[in-house]
Order: C-alpha cells, then structure tokens, then sequence
C-alpha cells in the first residue's frame, strides 16, 4: 500500500525531529518512569486511527474506551485510558510508546496491529511494562520460539486475539470440516508478517488435512493490480479462495474477481474484518465472504447487544463494532479482573505491577469469559478461545451456523 | 488463454501508464522540466471525481469533467506559483521544487481527505464482456482506457504538429529566445503545457482508480514513477514514445507478473529502464540531440 511507502519517505523528513523528541522523551521517563497518578491505574494505548489501517485502530480505541467507562462506573477498580495514533508504523509507534511513558502510564493495551506490535513489545519488555495487545496476532509478538534463541521470550506480553498460526490452523480445520472447498487458491502478502504467518500454518494444516491448494499467489504493500493472481486462481479451477489479508487489498482483489467474471467462495481471516465500513466499497462484492473471528456483532446475547450500543454511543457512528473493539474492550475487561483478583493497587512501581499481572495471567485458575468468549493464557502470553464463523449477508456479519 | 488473458491485463495497465507518461512527455518536451507533481495531480483528479461522485451524487461524466476541470486549474496554479518564478533558474532547482510540490500536494491531501483509503467506483459501471464462453473477459474500463490512451496521442500529436499554439510550443521547445523573438509569448504557452498535461492527468487518475479500485495520498506516487520510467524507455519528448513506453512497460510488468514471480514485477520493471538506456540512450523513439560546446 502506497500509505506505507509515503510514511516512510515521510519518516526521513521527520526523523530528526522525532529523534530529538524521543531522546527527550527518554530523559524525562528515565526520572518519572514509576511515578502513579495515586488512585487511579494509568492505561495507555497505541493503535492506528490515521492511514490505511485506521479501522482497526479506531475500533480498538473505542472498544477500550467503553470498557474503561465500565469498569470505572462499577468503582473497585479506578482506570484512565489514554490513547495514541501510530498509523501502522513501527517508528511511530515506538514514538507513540514513548510519549506515553511520559504521561505515566503503567500498563499498555496495544499495540492494535502487529509490525508496529513487534516493535514496541521489545521497549515494554526491556521496560517491563505489562502489556495485553488486543489485535497483534504474530508469535513475533511473544517472542516465542520462531524469533531464534538469542530474542528470549517477552514474558510480559500477552493477546487477547489467536496467534496467526492459530488463525491459520482455525482456517484449514474449519474448511476442511464444513467441506467449503476442495481446489484452494491463496493470494497472500508476504512482505507482511502477519499475512506470511498465517499463511505457513494454514499451508501446514492442509498439507496434514489433505486439502488441495491448486494455487498459491502473492503480492506487496505497494501493490494495486491482482489481475495475474485472481487470474491464476481462476484458470486453476479453485473454488475456494483464501484470503489470510487486511482488508484494503482483500477489496481490490474482490473488485478483480468481479471484473474477471469469477466467483469462487472467499474465506477471510480476522484482517477482512472493516471491509464493509470502508468509505466508497460497494457491499455486494462482499456478499457470500467468509471469515473466521472471535466476535459477531449480530450475536443476541445481552452483553454483545450492550457492548453494540455503548460503542456506538462512544464512537459516535452508527457502525456496530467489529471484533478488534471487542478485542480490546475485552482487554481492559480482563485486565481490571486480574488487578482485582491479584489485589494489585496503582500505587505499586510499574516492575512489580508487572510481575503480579504475569503470575495472575499465567495462572492456570485464571480464565476470563467476555465478548470474545471464554479466555485463558498460557505461559507463553497466547490465548486460547474457539473461533466462530461468519458470513457476510446484505453488508452484515451474520453467524455461520453450519 | 492465460497468455491472451495476461496479454490483455497488461495492454490496460500499459495503457494508464501511457496517459500519464504522455503527460510526463508533454510538459518535458516543451518545458524541457520533470513534472514529478504529476503522479500528484492525477491523485488529485481521482480525489475530485470520487467526491463528485459519492459525496455529491453527480453523474460520472460531469464528475469526470469536473476532475479535468479542477486539476487544470490546479495545474495552472501550480505553474504560476511554484515554477514561473524559477523560469531563469537552473534546471536542478527547478526540479527539486517539483518534488517539492509533489510533497505539499500529498501532504494537503492527507490533510484534507485523511489516510484511510477509499473505494473508488468505477465510472463506468457495466459488467465485462465475455468471450471464449467466459474464459476469457474483457472489463469495459480497459476498452475505454486503451480508446482513450490513442485519441489522446492523436489528439496530441495534431494539436502540436497542425495548430497555432501547438506550433509555438514545438518553437518554445526549440529555442525559447527565438520564440520570443518571433512574436511568441513563452511564458504563456509554458502555462498551457502545464494546464494540457494536468488536465491529462485528471484522466489518468480517473482511470487509473477505476481500473485499481483504491484511492489514497500516495495513489499517484507508484504509477507516476512507472509512467516517468515509461516515457524515458519511449523516450522523453517524444508523444508516440510515452504512449509506446507506457504500453510496454504494461506488459512487461503483468508478464513479470505472471510467469517470473509477483515480488520481482518491478525490479523488471526497472531493469528494462536500465537496458533500454543502455542500448538507446535517447529511448526508444527518442531524438539524440547532440549538444554543441
């Protein structure tokens, strides 16, 4: 996408101002890094609310808002949220972490999307401020094993989203199970960690599966013409075509599929999710797109329908949320639990509100049940939870019953 | 069928780049400057057409006049504010005023319309045409995108060799103090150039954003290079060279594409620059000029 290219030429300009800004930056936190607000627990977040990733960045944001307001209104828990744009960029979201830092805050929720959540794991980890990202799905997140032996484990992150291999398994399984498909096509990003991740794991599991992937295409940011790879796809006979993407090119390549007169079943993952919000995007090219997410916002449960209304009034639109504002509302949900359930006060230095958040996640007695479902952590910082399908019907997620 | 369906995908995306290297071509020719605010204004025109036609709700044709007509003016102003005064300077400074431009036209954008991307509706809103019992479709904006890219080479090539003003142009082009002293108002016929090719690039933009669905403050960027390399390989000056370099350069990148892999598209891409100013240093259809000392 040309937004990433123009903030990075963008980035030399600035770079010298920010770089002053953030050895600022350092000074000041190095002197105030503990420093609490007395009673009330300082929160910070990091999410994209300008540039090509603004949906999720947004949704995080209001999401985690509604959640705040709750948990300050029920009172045991005092909690004050402050949220900061970082446009999908990993320089700027470092500058966004630090920015924080200087306000205070002692615990993060964020970062929404993953290149800039790899980033800034590595500073909260070094800072040891606890971090739940509602969003980053990559295990490059954790740290974990795929990172190599010399980058230890960030043991003081956590995601309140599945692991991209997860998403990936998820998809294979479930495709496999419902019987969606048996030529499968893929078009995935591969200068994107996110998008190449999911993909490995989605390729493993149907390998083990025995699903048949005709046809495997990729593309890079800056790309805007999938006519050869809708093509290959196409020519390939596949009936299922697996989108493991963000949003903005999942359009454009159901805009080449329309033109290409061809119409196989799409199957999304949690990236597709904003596709129906995006300004100017005619729906009905959505229309029979599958995707597997944690969330539905059309669910009648009474928290789901609660949590609709809250974030719209709070959001000010008339968009129900999608599952990255249930996500993150889900995080600050989860965190207020485990500071009641561990008895942490805001007054403890940040290390130490850390550790007890660590051993009061990693706990095997600890699980919390929200709108994303019933949720556990392991030691590693993953979460577990059962995906659930959704199908895009008349521009609305319905559930996927089947 | 792959290699008539690539085939195709490739004259369509070499047709875009054509209208804007023809722009690129237009204002180098004449001017004897590098427009890199052009990718911008077609970015521009994309934008005009898009609230033209999804936030005001007109046609897509007044839409797109309206785009033509908005980044002419945008073009013009340009000219006067930013390059008239630099018109003794040399050629560097202009140039780097150009990038200049090019950066407070993304900038303004980002501004005024924001980052996030939008879905541009094609203007022309009617399905594809099969063929081969739909092995094969043809979208109806790449008919028009190719019609388009020859009724303007033509277009141009007969305002420049058979029209006064066209006339004046090539005569500016040569010698712009014989020019003058033939009767010829430069500074005037510069500013023409200027609104012609920005008026090119409001056609290109749209075109461009209904063939790729995408709008965004870099959206001009990417193809604006493409379509500079375009005319270099056409070779710059040159109107049938732009509209050869873009067609070319088209194919190459979809066959790239399709048959090399989908990451190396555009280091082809550059290296057929590469090659090509190697062998002709002037491009394809270019004029070696030789300078005297």
């Amino acid at each position: 996408m040309n937004t990433f290219d123009m903030s990075r030429r963008g980035f030399v300009r600035l770079s010298g101002v920010a770089a002053v800004i953030a050895l600022a930056g350092c000074d000041s936190s190095a002197g105030g890094g503990s420093a609490s607000a007395g009673d009330t627990f300082m929160i910070g977040g990091i999410g994209p609310v300008t540039g090509a990733a603004a949906i999720y960045g947004s949704a995080t944001k209001y999401g985690a808002q509604v959640a705040v307001d709750e948990v300050n209104a029920a009172g045991a828990v005092k909690m004050e949220l402050n949220w900061q744009d970082d446009e999908h960029d990993p320089e700027k979201s470092v500058n966004a972490y630090n920015t924080l830092k200087d306000w205070g805050m002692q615990i993060l929720v964020g970062t929404t999307t993953t290149t800039p959540c790899v980033a800034v794991s590595t500073e909260t980890n070094a800072d040891r401020i606890f971090q739940l990202t509602p969003s980053a799905s990559s295990v490059n997140v954790l740290g974990g094993e795929e990172i190599g032996a010399d980058s230890p484990r960030k043991d003081n992150v956590f995601q309140m989203c599945f692991t991209d291999p997860n998403q990936g398994t998820a998809s294979a399984q479930y495709i496999s199970q419902q019987k969606l498909g048996t030529k499968i096509a893929v078009i995935y990003n591969n200068a994107d960690a996110y998008s190449t991740g999911i993909y490995q794991k989605f390729v493993e599991e149907a390998g083990a599966l025995e699903l048949e992937i005709v046809s495997t295409q990729t593309f890079t940011d800056d790309q805007t013409d999938f006519s050869v790879q809708v093509g290959d796809a196409k020519d390939k006979g596949a009936d299922l075509l697996f989108l493991p993407i963000y949003y903005t090119p999942a359009s454009l390549i159901l805009s080449e599929a329309k033109k290409q007169g061809y119409a196989p079943r799409f199957f999304g993952v949690d990236g597709m999710d904003g596709i129906l919000t995006l300004e100017g995007f005619d729906t009905e090219l959505a229309e029979g797109v599958m995707l597997l997410t944690p969330f539905v916002a059309t669910a009648e449960d009474e928290a789901t329908q609660a949590f609709n209304e809250a974030y719209k009034a709070a959001s000010g639109s008339n968009e129900n949320p999608n599952q990255f504002a249930a996500d993150a509302y889900d995080c600050v949900k989860a965190l207020a639990q485990a500071i009641e359930t561990a008895g942490i006060t805001p007054d403890m230095a940040t290390d130490a509100m850390c550790d007890a958040l660590i051993a009061q996640f990693t706990d095997p007695g600890f699980s919390y049940a929200g709108l994303t479902g019933e949720s556990s952590w392991s030691v590693t910082g993953e979460v577990t939870k059962t995906p659930k399908g959704m199908v895009i019907e008349g521009g609305v997620y319905m559930p996927l019953d089947a | 069928m792959g290699l008539l369906t690539n085939l195709i995908n490739g004259i369509s995306l070499g047709s875009v780049y054509a209208i804007i290297a023809l722009g690129y071509t237009m204002v180098y020719g004449i001017a004897k400057m590098l427009n890199f605010a052009h990718g911008d204004v077609i970015m521009v025109g994309g934008y005009i057409c898009f609230i033209a036609m999804n936030n005001v709700g007109l046609p897509p044709v007044v839409a797109v006049l309206l785009s033509i007509v908005g980044c002419t003016c945008l073009g013009i102003v340009v000219e006067r504010l930013a390059y008239k005064p630099l018109r003794e300077a040399p050629s560097l400074a202009v140039l780097i005023t150009a990038i200049g431009v090019s950066y407070f036209l993304q900038n303004t954008a980002l501004l005024v319309w924001g980052a996030d991307p939008k879905a541009f509706r094609s203007v022309i809103d009617s399905p594809s045409i099969k063929l081969f019992n739909g092995q094969l479709t043809v979208s109806p904006v790449s008919i028009v995108t190719v019609l388009a890219c020859v009724a303007i080479m033509v277009g141009l090539t007969l305002f420049t060799s058979r029209t006064k003003m066209g006339k004046a142009m090539r005569a500016c082009s040569e010698d712009k103090g014989a020019a003058q002293l033939m009767g010829i108002n430069v500074n005037t016929t510069i500013s023409m150039v200027f609104a012609i090719g920005s008026g090119l690039a409001a056609i290109a933009g749209v075109l461009l954003c209904s063939t790729y669905p995408t709008l965004m403050p870099t959206t001009g960027s990417l193809p604006g290079i493409k379509a500079f390399t375009a005319a270099v390989i056409g070779g710059i000056g040159s109107i049938p060279g732009a509209a050869l370099g873009g067609v070319l350069l088209g194919i190459i990148e979809i066959f790239a594409k399709a048959y090399i892999g989908t990451q190396l598209a555009d280091a082809i891409v550059f290296a057929v620059l590469i090659v090509v100013l190697l062998i002709r240093p002037a491009g394809l259809l270019g004029k070696e000029i030789h300078e005297k000392v």
